[in-house]
C-alpha cells in the first residue's frame, strides 16, 4: 500500500495487554507483526532487549480478527478518515484509486459486491399486512409451507405422463455458487451439510467437486462454466441439477480468474489443472456464441445425464435481461437463476463490479413479466441471486415472481465472514476464503454447517412469518403476487418496471 | 362478509325463486344491503340451445351501441327487456336487456368466440356490462337486499333446477350492480364469501392463458380458474377444486405413492392456481353445483342433503328455513369440495 494513509487504526489498550501475542499469530494482514528481542525503550529511559509488536495500521482491513479473538477484549478498531480537501467529483475514494493505479499501472481488484451507493430498490418495496377482512394466520398454530419446486413444469396435468425432473426444496433458499478454490473445503463442507439438513441445495460453483463432498451430492448443484474445471461424466451425474454460468452478477462479462498459488494439490484434482497453474476462465464459453449454441450445451448435458436431471443457466443481470431469459428457457434450460448486480464475487476488476449490470429487483420484474406475456412461465423457473441479505429481501423478490433465491455472501457471513473484502487476496482471516492450510482450520465444518443451517432456518421461519401476515399459508400464493407489494419513494418508471403500485393505492 | 345459498334439484325438476329468497334472506346479518343476486339454471327452456346475454345498460344509446355491435357478430333469436317491478327501495341505476343469441356456423369454438365478445362489450361499448352469457341460465343483481333484488326481478316468476344466491357486504371494490355476485361467464356462476389474498398470483396465471381480469374481483379469478382447469383443460370438477385448495404436503406425504404422486403433481403444474386466503364460494355451471372452502376453513360453509335436492348455505338456519329436516346436514371439511350433481338421466332435459 506505500505511502497511501492507512483507512483504520488499530487501538490496543497496552496497560492491560499481557503480551500474548495471539494478535499477531492472528492477523494473515500483517498489522500486528511481532519483533522479537528488540531494543525497545522500556519505562525507566533504558533501552532494554524486548519482545514487542508493531502495529502497521495501514494494512489493517477492520476484519475484525484481533478484535474477536484478543483473550483480554482489548482491541478495538476505530475509522481513520483523512481529512482530504472536499470536492463533490474527486472524493478520497477516487483519489486513493488514481494513487494506487499511478503506482501499479494494473487493473484494481475488488471483492464483494458493488460498492456504489446504488439505491437498493428492496428497501423502496413494502409488503402487505391482513387485518380484519381476511385474518392473518399464525404459522405457530396452522400449517405454513414453503415447498418449491425448481424445473419445467407441464401447462396442464396429464396423469399419464411424468413432470420433467425437478428440484425439490423445502424452502425456497439456496446456497449460491461459489467455487473450491475460490472458498475453501470447509466452507464448501460447511454448506453442503447444511443445504442437507435444511433440505434444500448448495452450488459448487465452476471448481468442481470433491470426493468429500459426494455423499452430499443429493443436495449439490453442479456448475458447468467455460473454464470448465472438474467436469466430468461423474461430477454431472452425482449431481442434483446442473448450473451453466453464462455470466455472474459483480463482473459479467468477465470469467472467474483463480491465481496459481491457490491451486494445491486437492484443488488441482478436483479442477483437472496442474498444482500452481493459473485457472483462468474464458470471458465467453468458447463453444457458446449465440443461443443456439447454448442449446446444444443444454442438451448435451440433459443427454449425458439420461434427462433425469434439471439443468439452470445463470446469467448476469443486464438491460436486455428479459429477452435474454426467455431465450435461454426457450433454449431449453428448466430454470433461469438471475444474478444482479450487487452480487458477491470472491475477486473481480473494480470497475466491472460497480458499473455493469442491474438491480437484480428490476431484472427479476422484467424476467418473469416477460415469460408470462410469452405463456412460457411455466417451461422454467427463476432464480433470483445476488445480495439477498434477510427473509424480507427473499419474500419481496418472490413477490416480483422468482421462484427461489440464492444466498452467497449471506452464507459466507454465517459462516464467519465479516466482509473484510480481501477474498482475492487468499488471506481470509475466517479460513473461509483461503487455501492457506494454518488459516482453513479456523473453519470448523461441523460448526459451519450449523450456522449456515440455522440462516436458513431462521430466514425460513421468517418468511413463515410474513407468509401468516400476508394471510396465505403457502409459498406458491406470494409468487408473483405483487399486489402485496407497494412502493415507497419510487419513480413512476420504476413502478412501472417492477409492476407494483405506490403505497396508498 | 357475504351471505351464499344454493339449492340444486338432483332430478333436474324446475321450481320457482322463492326458496332460494327464503334462503338468503335469512341470513342478513352477513351482508349491509350494498349488493344482492341471484343466478338461476334452467329458466329459458324455450331458448336453451341459444346463449342467453343478460346485459345491464345504461341509456337508450348505449343500447342502440349494443344492439348493432350484436348484430355484427352474431344472430340475436329474441332480445327483451328483463321485467323488473318498481320498487323504492333499489333506484334502477340500468335496464337490464336480455338477447338469445347462435353464435355464426362458421366459429367453430363457440364459448371461446362468447368469451370474446362479452369481454368486448365490457370493455368497448361504453354504458354496457355483460351480467350473463350461458345457455339456458341468467344472472339476476343490482346494488340492495336480496329480498329487494328477488322483488326487482320478480324472481319468484322464473323456474329454474338449480339456484344460487348472494348477499354482499363489499370490503374491496365498490357496491354496483356489476360488482354484486354472482359471477358470470358462460356457463359458470360463482358467488362468493371472503377474500382471495392470493388474487395477485391467481390473476397473473390467468392472464398468461389471455384471460383479462378487468373487474378485479376475486369472484372473477375464481370463475376464470374453473373456466381453464375444467372448461379448457379438461379437469372433472373434483379434480379442479383439488387443484384450486389442494390438499397439504404433510398430508400428501403420507399418502400412499400413488396419490401422492398425483397430488404432487396437480401442486406442482398447478401452484399458481392454488386460492389462499379466507373463503366459501359456490360454483355452479350445467347440471352442478359445488361448495368449497379454503383450505383451513377460515369461512363458514354449511351442506344439506334432502331426497331430491343438495343445499349449501353460509348458516345452516338458511337450510333449515326452506329444510327443517334433512337427510343429512354437514360441514364440510376444509378445502374438500361439495358436489352435487343432476342425475345424468335428466342432464339432457337441463
Amino acid at each position: 500500500m506505500g505511502n497511501l494513509p492507512s483507512e483504520f487504526f488499530v487501538n490496543v489498550d497496552i496497560k492491560r495487554c499481557t503480551g500474548c501475542l495471539r494478535c499477531s499469530l492472528e492477523c494473515p494482514f500483517d498489522v500486528h507483526v511481532y519483533q522479537k528481542n528488540e531494543f525497545k525503550k522500556s519505562g525507566d529511559g533504558k533501552e532494554k532487549r524486548k519482545n514487542y509488536i508493531i502495529r502497521y495500521h495501514e494494512n489493517c482491513t477492520a476484519c475484525q480478527r484481533c478484535v474477536y479473538t484478543c483473550p483480554e477484549k482489548i482491541i478495538t478498531i476505530e475509522k481513520r478518515p483523512q481529512a482530504f480537501a472536499t470536492h463533490p467529483i474527486w472524493a478520497q475514494k477516487t483519489i486513493k484509486d488514481i494513487q494506487v493505479q499511478a503506482q501499479t499501472g494494473g487493473i484494481i481488484l475488488s471483492s464483494m459486491g458493488n460498492e456504489k451507493p446504488y439505491r437498493v430498490l428492496f428497501d423502496h418495496l413494502v409488503l402487505d399486512a391482513c387485518q380484519v377482512t381476511n385474518p392473518a394466520i399464525d404459522p405457530l398454530r396452522e400449517p405454513m409451507e414453503l415447498r418449491t419446486f425448481l424445473g419445467r413444469k407441464s401447462e396442464k396435468i396429464d396423469f399419464n405422463s411424468d413432470i420433467p425432473p425437478n428440484l425439490k426444496l423445502d424452502t425456497p433458499i439456496m446456497f449460491a455458487h461459489m467455487s473450491y478454490g475460490a472458498i475453501s473445503l470447509e466452507a464448501h463442507k460447511s454448506l453442503s451439510k447444511a443445504a442437507k439438513m435444511q433440505g434444500t441445495f448448495m452450488g459448487t460453483g465452476e471448481g468442481g467437486l470433491h470426493k468429500d463432498l459426494y455423499p452430499f451430492s443429493d443436495h449439490i448443484i453442479v456448475q458447468i462454466a467455460s473454464g470448465r474445471f472438474g467436469v466430468h461424466e461423474e461430477y454431472l451425474n452425482v449431481a442434483s441439477a446442473i448450473e451453466i454460468k453464462i455470466g455472474q452478477g459483480a463482473k459479467p462479462g468477465i470469467g472467474g480468474h483463480l491465481p496459481g498459488m491457490k491451486i494445491n494439490e486437492a484443488i488441482s484434482q478436483t479442477r483437472m489443472i496442474p498444482i500452481g497453474t493459473d485457472a483462468i476462465s474464458p470471458a465467453p464459453h468458447h463453444d457458446i456464441y449465440s443461443i443456439e449454441d447454448l442449446s446444444r450445451l443444454i442438451y448435451s448435458l440433459k443427454e449425458a445425464t439420461r434427462y433425469k436431471k434439471p439443468v439452470f443457466v445463470k446469467i448476469a443481470a443486464v438491460h436486455n435481461s428479459a429477452p435474454i431469459a426467455t431465450g435461454v428457457i426457450r433454449a431449453g434450460a428448466d430454470a433461469v437463476v438471475v444474478d444482479g448486480f450487487t452480487g458477491g464475487t470472491g475477486a473481480a476488476p473494480q470497475v466491472i463490479r460497480d458499473n455493469l449490470g442491474i438491480p437484480i429487483e428490476a431484472a427479476i420484474a422484467s424476467v418473469d413479466e416477460r415469460l408470462r406475456e410469452e405463456g412460457i412461465r411455466h417451461w422454467g423457473s427463476i432464480i433470483a441471486s445476488g445480495s439477498i441479505r434477510n427473509s424480507g429481501d427473499i419474500a419481496k423478490a418472490i413477490a416480483l415472481g422468482a421462484d427461489a433465491v440464492y444466498t452467497g455472501t449471506g452464507a459466507l457471513i454465517s459462516l464467519g465472514c465479516t466482509v473484510c473484502k480481501q477474498c482475492y487476496t487468499g488471506k481470509c482471516p475466517w479460513g473461509i476464503a483461503t487455501q492457506d492450510p494454518k488459516l482453513r482450520k479456523r473453519l470448523n465444518p461441523e460448526k459451519g454447517a450449523i450456522a449456515a443451517s440455522n440462516l436458513i432456518k431462521g430466514w425460513s421461519h421468517e418468511l413463515k412469518e410474513i407468509l401468516g401476515a400476508l394471510g396465505l399459508n403457502s409459498i406458491e400464493s406470494l409468487r408473483g403476487n405483487r399486489d402485496r407489494l407497494r412502493g415507497v419513494g419510487l419513480t413512476q418508471a420504476e413502478l412501472d418496471v417492477l409492476g407494483v403500485l405506490p403505497a396508498g393505492k | 362478509m357475504c351471505g351464499l345459498a344454493g339449492i340444486l334439484n338432483k332430478n333436474g325438476e324446475r321450481f320457482s325463486g322463492e326458496k332460494i329468497t327464503l334462503m338468503v334472506d335469512n341470513m342478513k346479518v352477513r351482508y349491509d344491503g350494498r349488493g344482492g343476486g341471484f343466478a338461476a339454471y334452467g329458466i329459458y327452456p324455450k331458448y336453451k340451445n341459444q346463449y342467453a346475454l343478460h346485459i345491464f345498460i345504461d341509456d337508450i344509446e348505449a343500447r342502440e351501441r349494443t344492439e348493432e355491435f350484436l348484430k355484427g357478430v352474431m344472430d340475436i333469436v329474441k332480445d327483451e327487456e328483463v321485467p323488473t317491478a318498481n320498487i323504492s327501495e333499489i333506484p334502477k341505476a340500468h335496464e337490464t336487456w336480455r338477447y338469445f343469441v347462435d353464435v355464426p356456423n362458421s366459429v367453430t369454438n363457440k364459448d371461446d368466440y362468447v368469451v370474446k365478445i362479452v369481454m368486448r362489450i365490457t370493455d368497448e361499448i361504453d354504458g354496457s356490462y355483460v351480467a350473463s352469457s350461458g345457455k339456458n341460465l341468467g344472472v339476476f343483481k343490482a346494488a340492495g337486499m336480496p329480498c329487494d333484488v328477488a322483488r326487482l326481478f320478480e324472481i319468484d316468476r322464473y323456474k329454474g333446477y338449480c339456484w344460487t344466491a348472494h348477499g354482499r357486504f363489499p370490503t374491496n371494490t365498490r357496491g354496483w350492480w356489476g360488482g354484486a355476485h354472482p359471477f358470470n361467464l358462460l356457463d359458470w356462476c360463482v358467488v362468493h364469501n371472503g377474500e382471495i389474498s392470493s388474487y395477485g398470483t391467481n390473476k397473473r396465471y390467468l392472464e398468461t392463458y389471455g384471460y383479462k381480469c378487468k373487474f378485479r374481483t376475486d369472484t372473477e379469478v375464481i370463475t376464470y380458474l374453473f373456466d381453464l382447469l375444467v372448461r379448457k383443460h379438461g379437469l372433472s370438477l373434483k379434480t379442479a377444486s383439488m387443484a384450486l385448495t389442494p390438499p397439504f404436503w404433510k398430508h400428501i406425504d403420507s399418502m400412499p405413492e400413488e396419490d401422492r404422486t398425483i397430488y404432487t403433481k396437480i401442486r406442482m403444474v398447478y401452484a399458481s392456481a392454488m386460492l389462499n386466503g379466507p373463503f366459501g364460494i359456490i360454483v355452479t355451471n350445467k347440471g352442478n353445483m359445488i361448495g368449497l372452502n379454503d383450505r383451513i376453513k377460515l369461512r363458514p360453509l354449511i351442506a344439506a342433503q334432502s331426497e331430491e335436492s343438495t343445499f349449501i348455505a353460509s348458516e345452516e338456519s338458511a337450510i333449515r328455513t326452506i329444510c327443517n329436516n334433512p337427510e343429512e346436514i354437514w360441514a364440510p371439511k376444509a378445502g374438500t369440495p361439495v358436489i352435487a350433481k343432476v342425475e345424468d338421466a335428466n342432464l339432457e332435459e337441463v
